[in-house]
Parts: structure tokens; sequence; C-alpha cells
């Protein structure tokens, strides 16, 4: 490491080094060492810092001045003030998009934080084949998500896919899945809860397992039963990351675009979504990208606002 | 350890805003386009509509016509790139100083291209290719602007009609030489061959990727409407609010829900009619003659099996098709050799019966039954080449072929893949939801697309 270690110059001799000037003195020499000593730390957080302001801090700010301006891309972009937003309020799709969005976010909670839980349980409890049931539910995970979302088109085919034939084969009543209003939604949640569920429960298993065993063992002598055990020791223990997954699904689940797109289209009232919208606004239908980064900018509103919850919250934890 | 160690809560914050920060990202990077060199005096083009691997025949047609070309013009140097045009991402590839010297475009875009100054005028170098002024006036007339001034090159047009399973016509008592022409028949004809069963679909249409909004317009040409009309001041408005847009929905709405005669699975594109019709599970539906070899090459089915009557209604036909437009940054030698390209693959007399002989040898379709681009002594030669070395079942196609001339070729709408894809929501709410308001559908479409029409 290149630390001063050119020799001292003979030069006029230094006035007492009193107050002042001497701390100052004293303080740059701290600081260069401590400069000099971390200079390797510096340099990779410099390279960290270079990808976050080209990757993610530049679009950020890029997003916000574009969605102040109407622009093509092509011609000279032009500042239009608010008007994109007001276009946005104006929109009827807009509201319809935050209400879907809302309701597979909800449903999507609903299924995706209970059901990787239950799964978690289950498989800590697991004494054979835990390998095995471990990476069948990791799987999904593994899929490249497209590949999974036409999985399941094949699936909900109401004609001859694989969840009708089985359902008439049971002489049951078919349905049309994604195709109707009505089951739309919950068809592109079940998917994504599918896809997504594998992540969630390895995590939880995770923190099952780090739980002290005897904490368990103190409750069962206390006589409490499998409920009281949930209830006082494995709930409050996994609190914290439970907290972690829900503004992590909330975030996730809100940006929520390859399933709605590839199964149901950017055109479709009953399950176009936030992303879906901004898709349209900016490629298909507008072709105004201004548009598209003022939905986007509401959105990340939206989205620091559960950041921010989570920090408080966290923070009263602590 | 009961979650993420402590010190996390920054990290979480910083992957919350990368995350936040995705959404955000559809900034764009310009950069300007890089092909241009001209160091021993040769030009070099980017150009487009290369058939991909997966066509191996008409990849190799068009590469021996690159080498043709660059023999016949040794100062010219063609670079082709795979592909045509997306609609959803041309805009950016544009912005991108990615697009081609000479790019493929469809007859819906030409005049928002020209509007914005995406696209080289070519008028001063039109005198240097007199063959251009054989082609139809009404297709040239797709590249100009208002003052006359020229923008681009049509390759081909089409106009739709009703392609059909002939052996599913017999099989459900339908003549197979004579398709309905009116959508009354297309509406009896479908609920005859529903009735053979083992999942047959008497009639299908589209209503995903803008497709339905292309087949919308089309139904409403067919009876003599139209999505969109110039007003007296220039400007355009929606056009389909009306008995005419109703009696559309309100049929595809009626084949699906009261006659079930439209199959249970609906929100298809592109592919999937081509798909069941090559399965043998599809009675009509809408399409252009050049379907059928896809359908036979893609999806094997039988090219005997296919025929092609005229629109029913029959009194419009919607006219598509394509051309090619140039790059605004271009330098004058750039265009002039795209331009000397493009003549020599897709607007050339000369080599018309070489292309019906080449196509013929390589088994592709020669024949289908579509409007020809030329007028005159190229129209003649186009039409001897056809009969010469007709290689397609054409007697099959008749009934269309002989309405062609009867029946009006009407182009699509301004900012038309836009103006699709809102009319695709009324497309798809019609097939999937029997309770469909059709009125609310059509004026909700309506106001979107007097908006768009009215937008710079």
């Amino acid at each position: 490491m290149a630390t001063s270690l050119a020799p001292h110059r003979p030069g006029p001799p230094a006035a007492p080094s009193h107050g002042r000037t001497g701390a100052l003195t004293a303080r740059h020499a701290r600081l260069r060492r401590r400069l000099a000593d971390n200079a390797l730390a510096y340099g990779f957080m410099a390279a960290g810092i270079v990808c976050f302001a080209v990757f993610s801090w530049y679009p950020l700010v890029r997003g916000i001045m574009l969605s102040f301006q109407q622009d093509n891309l092509i011609t000279a972009p032009q500042w239009v003030g608010l008007d994109n937003y007001h276009h946005l309020f104006d929109d009827p799709l807009f509201w319809t998009a935050w209400k879907n969005t809302a309701e597979f976010t909800g449903l999507a909670l609903l299924l995706g934080y209970a059901v990787p839980f239950v799964i978690a349980v289950l498989l800590n409890e697991l004494r054979h084949f835990t390998a095995y049931f471990r990476i069948a539910v990791y799987l999904p995970v593994m899929l490249p998500p497209i590949v999974s979302v036409m999985l399941w088109q094949f699936f909900y085919d109401p004609g001859g896919g694989l969840f009708n034939t089985a359902l008439r084969g049971a002489h049951l009543p078919t349905s049309q899945w994604i195709q109707s209003p009505d089951t739309a939604m919950i068809s592109l949640v079940l998917v994504s809860t599918w896809a997504n569920m594998g992540g969630a429960t390895l995590m939880y298993l995770a923190a099952l397992q780090a739980i002290p065993g005897e904490l368990f063992e103190a409750a069962e002598l206390d006589g409490a039963g499998l409920w009281a055990r949930l209830r006082y020791v494995t709930l409050p223990q996994m609190r914290f990351i439970m907290l972690v997954l829900l503004l992590l699904q909330i975030i996730s689940t809100m940006q929520v675009f390859i399933e709605p797109f590839q199964l149901t289209g950017f055109t479709d009232p009953s399950t176009i979504t936030v992303m879906t919208l901004i898709y349209r606004y900016a490629f298909a239908v507008n072709n105004d990208f201004g548009l598209a980064a003022s939905m986007s900018v509401l959105l990340f509103a939206v989205l620091g606002v559960f950041a921010a919850l989570y920090l408080r919250l966290t923070r009263e934890t602590d | 350890m009961t979650g993420f160690p402590a010190g996390s809560r920054a990290r979480i914050a910083l992957a919350v805003t990368a995350a936040a920060g995705l959404t955000l990202a559809l900034s764009g990077c310009g950069s300007s386009s890089g092909s241009s060199t001209s160091s021993d005096g040769v030009v070099t083009i980017t150009v487009n509509d290369m058939p991909a691997k997966t066509d191996p025949v008409n990849r190799k047609i068009f590469l021996e016509d690159v080498s043709a070309f660059e023999k016949l013009h040794p100062k010219i140097k063609v670079v082709p790139h795979e592909g045509q045009m997306d609609p959803q991402t041309f805009s950016t590839k544009l912005a991108g100083g990615q697009l081609e010297n000479a790019f493929y475009v469809y007859y819906t875009d030409p005049a928002g291209l020209i509007a914005k100054h995406q696209a080289a005028d070519i008028t001063p170098y039109l005198s240097q290719f007199p063959a251009a002024s054989q082609v139809k006036p009404q297709l040239r007339k797709v590249f100009q602007d208002a003052k006359g001034h020229t923008y681009g090159l049509p390759e081909g047009n089409y106009s739709m009609g009703l392609v059909y399973n002939r052996t599913l016509f017999q099989q459900a008592g339908l003549d197979p030489d004579k398709p309905p022409t009116t959508w009354d028949e297309v509406r009896a004809d479908a609920k005859k061959i529903v009735a053979l069963g083992h999942g047959t679909v008497g009639y299908g249409d589209y209503s995903k990727s803008n497709t339905g909004g292309w087949h919308f317009t089309a139904e409403m040409y067919s009876r003599g409407g139209d999505v969109a009309k110039q007003q007296s001041d220039g400007t355009w408005k929606a056009d389909f609010d009306n008995a005419t847009g109703k009696a559309v929905l309100q049929q595809l709405h009626d084949m699906r829900w009261t006659d079930n005669s439209m199959g249970e699975r609906q929100l298809l594109e592109w592919a999937d009619l081509l798909q069941m019709m090559g399965a043998g599970k599809l009675g009509m539906y809408l399409a252009t003659s050049d379907n059928i070899p896809s359908i036979v090459a893609q999806y094997k089915g039988d090219p005997k099996e296919y025929g092609q009557g005229p629109i029913p209604g029959g009194q419009g036909t919607l006219a598509g098709g394509g051309g090619f437009m140039f790059n605004p940054k271009d330098t004058p030698e750039q265009i002039k050799a795209a331009m000397a390209w493009v003549m020599f693959k897709y607007e050339n007399p000369d080599r018309i019966a070489l292309g019906s002989q080449r196509a013929s040898a390589a088994k592709q379709p020669v024949g289908l039954p579509e409007p020809n681009l030329w007028t005159g002594a190229a129209a003649q030669a186009k039409a001897a080449a056809d009969a010469k070395y007709a290689n397609v079942p054409v007697s099959n196609y008749a009934p269309f072929q002989q309405t062609i001339a009867g029946i009006p070729l009407v182009l699509e709408p301004p900012k038309a893949q836009q103006i699709y894809a809102v009319l695709d929501t009324a497309m798809a709410t019609v097939l999937t939801r029997k309770d469909a308001d059709i009125d609310s559908l059509l004026s909700d479409a309506s106001k979107q697309v007097d908006s768009l029409l009215a937008a710079q």
C-alpha cells in the first residue's frame, strides 16, 4: 500500500504546534492513514457505487425526469409539467390497473405468504426423503418464468388443457380459468404462487431450523401442545423473517408482469395490472414513454411507502 | 438465528430501491446508427427481412439474391438482418440507432413515420428507378405524404378472405366449392361444423396481441363500415360505435355463447388459428391466402384440404401488406444503394418469372390468389408466371379469385396497430364474457381511439 513513507525534508523549524493547527495536522494524518489503510476497500466500494449509479440511480433519476416530459425517444423531449399525471388520473384504465394490482397482491399474499409457511413447517417435520421434497419445492423457481407461465397456459386451456381434462374425467364442472373475468385473477395468482413459493419456503425452513431446540423442549415441559408451540415459540421466533418476506412479497407482487402479459395480454381490463399498463402506455397503444414513466414513478412512490413502513417496524423491534 | 443478521436493513433498503428502480428503467440511451463506410468507394448497407434459420429454403433464396445483387453492384455491400418489423419494439429500435438502412414496415406505419420525420425522403432518387412507376398507384400512395413526396417502396399486398377446411365442409354436409358469402351463412355453416364433435370449432377469431382489433377492422370493412374516418378538417375520428360495429360484435357473441360454434378456447393470437387449421380442428377463419403455405409447412396441414372464399359480406376487404422505408440518417449514397437493393429484390419486373420458377423448384407455393403489386406489362408477366409455375391447388381458391376484382380493397386506418390494440379488448370481452355489454365496449373503445387519433 502506498503510505507516505517519503523521508522528511529538512525545512524551517516548525512553529510550536499549539491549539488548532496542531489538531488539524493530527486529523489530516489520521485521515490519510485511514484512507491508506482502507484503499482496497474503497476500491471495491467504488466499483459497486459506479454499478449502482449507472444501472440503478441514473435510470431512476432519468425515469423521474421522463415523467414530466413528452418523449417518444426519437424527437427532442418536451417538458409538459404535470400533464402526464393529469392524463393518468383521467384514464379509467389507471384505476382499474391499481384495483387489479391490489387484488393480485392481496390474493398473492394470502396464498404466497401462507402456503410456503405451511410447506416449510411440514418439511421441517419430515424425517425421510427430505432432500427430494426440498428440491421438488424449489424446482419451479429454477424454471425461467416464461417457461412456467407457458406451462400453465397449457394447463388452463379450457378446451384440451390439463385441468379441464382432469375435471371432465372426474365428471366435475370445468372452468374457463384465465378466460373468464370471474376466475382470471385467481388463476394468475396460482401461477405466480406456484412459481415463486420455493424461495420463500426455503427461507422459512432455514429460520425454523435455526430456532433453538431447547425452546420447544421447555415449552413441552410446560405442557404446551402443537398449537401453543406454534403460537408462543415458532411464530415469535419467525417474526423478523416473516416481516422481511411480507415486504419483499408486496414489492414483487405489485410489480407482477409476466403472468398477466403472457396469459391475458395488456388489453384485458379484468387483469390489466400497473406493470402491464406501463407496457401498454410505452410500447403497445400510446407509444408515450413520458406517460409510462409517470406511472412508474407512482408505483415507485407506493413501493417506497412500504419500504419506509418496513424500516419503521424493524426499528421498533430492535 | 431468527432472521437476517443485524445491519441488513440498509442492504434491504438498497435492494428495495434497486427493485423499484427497475420499474423506472424506461429511459432510453440513444446511439447513432453505425453503418456507412466508403473507404474505397464501397457503400455498405444494412437491410432486414432475411428469413430465419428455421426457414432454410427462403433464407437460401434470400442469400443467393444478396450475392447476385452484389455481383451486379460491386460497389455496394449488403449486410442482411433477420426478421421484419415488430411494432412494439420499432420505436425503441429507431431511437437506439439500431434500425437498418432499409427496413420493412407494414402499410399501417408509413403515415406515422413520415409525420415524425422518421423515414428518408426518396423522391429525388426515384427517377433512377423507372420500374417503381409500374407498381399500383394506390400502393405507392401509402408511402407518400400530402405534398406527393415519396418515402418508401411497396413490397407486396394482400387482401382478406375466408380460409376454410374443405374436408370438414364435406363431413358437415356443406359444399366445399361454395363457401359462405354472407355472415348469416358463416353462422349457419359454423353450427353444422361444430356439430361434428371431437373438439371441432366452426369459426375461429382472434382477440389478443393486436390481431383481435385487426380482424374487427376487417369485419367492419366487410359490412361496409369503417373504424376511423377522416373529417373535413383533415383530422381523424373513430367510426365504429354504430350499428355496424354492434353487428360485428353481436354476431361473434352469439356464435360464441348461443351457438357454441367458436370453441371454448379464446384469447387467441396469430399462430393459434393456423395451428388449429393444421390440426384439422377448425372450419373457417378470416385470413389471407399466404396463411395456407404456413399451415402446411409449420403445422403439417394437407394443402389439398384448404380452400379460400371471398370475405363474407363482400362490401369491402381489408388490404394490407408492406414495403421498405429508409433510415432518415442515411447518406444519399446509402439511400440510393438501399433503394437499388429493394428494387432488385422486391420490385423487379425482369425477375418475376425467375422468382416463380425458383420458388416452384424449391417447393414454395406459387399461384396463391393475391392482389397483384403491378400494373401494365409487369402485371401480365406476373399472371403468366403464376399460371406457368403454379403448384398449389388453384381451383380450391377459385371462389376467392373470382371475387377479388369485385370487392373494394380498403387500406388500414392511421395508427392502425394502436387502434387494433384498443379493439382487442372489445373482441376479447365478447368472446370471454357472456354478459358483455357491447354498447359500452364500443363507446369505451371509441373514446380511446379518438384520443389516440387526436394525439400527435
